[in-house]
């Protein structure tokens, strides 16, 4: 798509819709939102960049590899975390017992293990966003890149 | 004031969902689809859930909607 209008608007909105995002991600054990919500607003700003540009310039900054890398690392992350607190002598995905240092209440840096695991979330949401349009958009000659 | 709001809106929603369900022209359907989830997000933030409201503008208006064109553009447009 070749439209000046879209490029600029889409240019100047990105930074406040991702700013947005990692807002909602970082906030979610104390506002409404979380990992999901965040998640799925960064997903969204990734695919109007490779909409509003095209698909080529989409890939450049972010191409299909890393957004399946980044898939799995953030399923990883929450995994992560759970065996960490096995690994500390308690249940899996287990806080407070574990002795994960949990902050003040209401503070933006509290709730110890929580925020990790959501920002965990936030990556592989929005990860499967953008690999979910680069998958429908590249056909089958994107799909056999994806393997190799 | 609120309630009256609230009743338009949900009449606006029944209103889209029959037009989406009766439409041939699947792109219309698609973009009166994505109204729908605006009109629902709205009515979730009414309804008290935030997090519910984040997630459905974010999804419903936005990605649903982009993933249901590209799987038009791959397909045909009329029904």
């Amino acid at each position: 798509m070749e439209d000046v209008i879209v490029r600029y608007i889409s240019r100047m909105l990105l930074p406040f819709v991702q700013l947005y995002g990692l807002y909602v991600i970082l906030n979610g054990h104390l506002s409404p939102g979380g990992g999901f919500s965040g998640g799925a607003i960064i997903g969204a700003s990734m695919i109007l960049y490779a909409l509003s540009f095209n698909l080529e310039e989409g890939t450049k900054k972010l191409s299909h590899k890393t957004s399946t890398i980044l898939e799995s690392s953030g399923v990883l992350l929450y995994a992560g975390m759970g065996l960490l607190s096995i690994l500390l002598g308690t249940n899996f995905l287990g806080n407070k017992v574990a002795g994960i240092p949990i902050g003040t209440p209401g503070n933006l840096f509290s709730s110890g293990a929580i925020m990790i695991i959501t920002f965990g979330v936030g990556i592989k949401v929005a990860s499967t966003m953008i690999t979910l349009f680069y998958s429908l958009i590249e056909g089958e000659e994107g799909h056999e890149d994806v393997h190799h | 004031m609120t309630e009256v709001l609230t009743y338009l809106l949900l009449i606006f929603l029944v209103v889209c969902a029959i037009s989406v369900a009766r439409s041939r022209d699947l792109l219309a359907a698609v973009i009166i689809f994505a109204a729908y989830s605006l009109v629902m997000a709205i009515l979730w933030q009414l309804l008290a859930a935030p997090d519910v409201a984040i997630t459905e503008a974010a999804l419903g208006a936005g990605v649903t909607t982009l993933l249901l064109i590209a799987a038009i553009a791959k397909t045909r447009r009329q029904e």
